[in-house]
């Protein structure tokens, strides 16, 4: 038996979660152009393997509501019920904007809903497209989860400053305690407003870490398992992994529901939180 | 002479160190994972019991014990993405 040298797996695993500007495809790689720099600058804006998927997954959301938008609209028009796809996408829109953007937000949160469900849309498209042969997932990089998560911080705190007004913002950020006067209001307002200022940054950086952490988290498991088999080349131990991937991918398509899920119910419910904090 | 000794040291010392962050990234995932284990399990119980005792709350409840845990994951993967910060820089 002619014994080939160890692969180095974790080097393949890193390689393979990692952004790049080459996309492995059936019929051969295609090499994206590149690096691009601001003049002046550092900051590379050349197109990767990233940004390619997240637009796919972007014209992918587009189709989806558009096909079963228009399906269901003309459907209306006839007097009849939606049927076929545009009834299950219906039921996954009115799922996220009754039981998700609503009910946390409370109430005025239906200008909150095309944000919601945007959100729930494109992270899940981007989390179902890491799981194809030869895709990638674009929340599987901290610079896409953090863009997400910028993006529900200034929603956050605008919505917030518009609907508490200045002072009521400034509330949020100094708090004093109610009934307390004189010296112990100055000393909860000192101890709190560095604590409420954490609170205000920690809340989308979680946000961020957290889809980014599982989508990774799911990748490195699945190819650890795979990178067994080079490990031990042998016929068992090949079975019982294909079996153990096989288990995680299905694990794998639930978490990428429920992480759209968190992020858009979290998302809502930091939005609401700051609604009615009076 | 010298020279290559101070440099020979100075690769042990590097490696031992690597070494030392990997084991201690080990130990801290493990830790993470024990409280995290701890938080989800002590969630769902309750969820599980709290839905036994009154069925028809069972989707309000559904919907917190999945927040509460969401929140607890995400202190959780903070730990591991730093633990896996150890193996990425070197």
């Amino acid at each position: 038996m002619i014994q080939a040298p160890a692969p180095d797996i974790g080097k393949v695993i890193l390689e393979h979660t990692a952004d790049s500007h080459v996309i492995e495809l059936p019929f051969g790689d295609v090499h994206l152009p590149g690096p691009w720099y601001i003049p002046g600058t550092h900051i590379d804006i050349s197109p990767t393997k990233h940004v390619v998927f997240m637009a796919f997954a972007a014209v992918l959301v587009f189709l989806t509501i558009w096909i079963a938008g228009r399906q269901v609209a003309r459907r209306q028009r006839e007097d009849k019920g939606p049927r076929g796809f545009g009834a299950a996408v219906e039921a996954i829109v009115l799922f996220v904007r009754d039981d998700v953007a609503l009910a946390s937000i409370g109430h005025g949160g239906e200008k909150f809903v095309p944000l919601i469900e945007t959100f729930f849309f494109f992270i899940l498209y981007c989390n179902l497209l890491g799981l194809f042969p030869w895709g990638a997932t674009p929340t599987g990089n901290l610079a896409v989860t953090g863009a997400l998560a910028l993006i529900a911080f200034v929603v956050i705190e605008v919505s917030g400053f518009r609907a508490l007004g200045p002072k009521g913002y400034l509330k949020t950020i100094v708090m004093v305690p109610a009934g307390m006067t004189g010296f112990g209001a100055v000393i909860m307002a000192v101890i709190m407003t560095p604590v409420e200022l954490i609170g205000k940054i920690v809340k989308p950086f979680a946000l961020c870490l957290r889809l980014f952490a599982n989508m990774t988290a799911g990748h490195f498991v699945i190819l650890s398992l795979l990178g067994l088999i080079f490990l031990f080349a042998n016929w068992f131990i090949a079975g019982g992994t294909v079996a153990f991937v096989l288990f995680m991918m299905c694990l794998e398509l639930l978490v990428a529901f429920l992480q759209a899920y968190i992020f858009a119910l979290l998302t809502s419910v930091f939005i609401g939180l700051m609604q009615h904090e009076h | 002479m010298h020279a290559l000794l101070m440099l020979l040291q100075d690769e042990a010392v590097k490696t031992s160190l690597n070494n030392n962050a990997l084991l201690g990234a080990g130990i801290g995932m493990g830790l993470a994972l024990i409280g995290a284990g701890l938080g989800i399990g002590r969630i769902g119980g309750q969820a599980v019991e709290a839905i036994a005792r009154q069925p028809e709350a069972s989707a309000d409840i559904r919907g917190a014990m999945i927040l509460t845990a969401a929140l607890i994951e995400g202190a959780t993967l903070a730990a591991l993405v730093f633990a896996l910060l150890f193996k990425l820089i070197k």
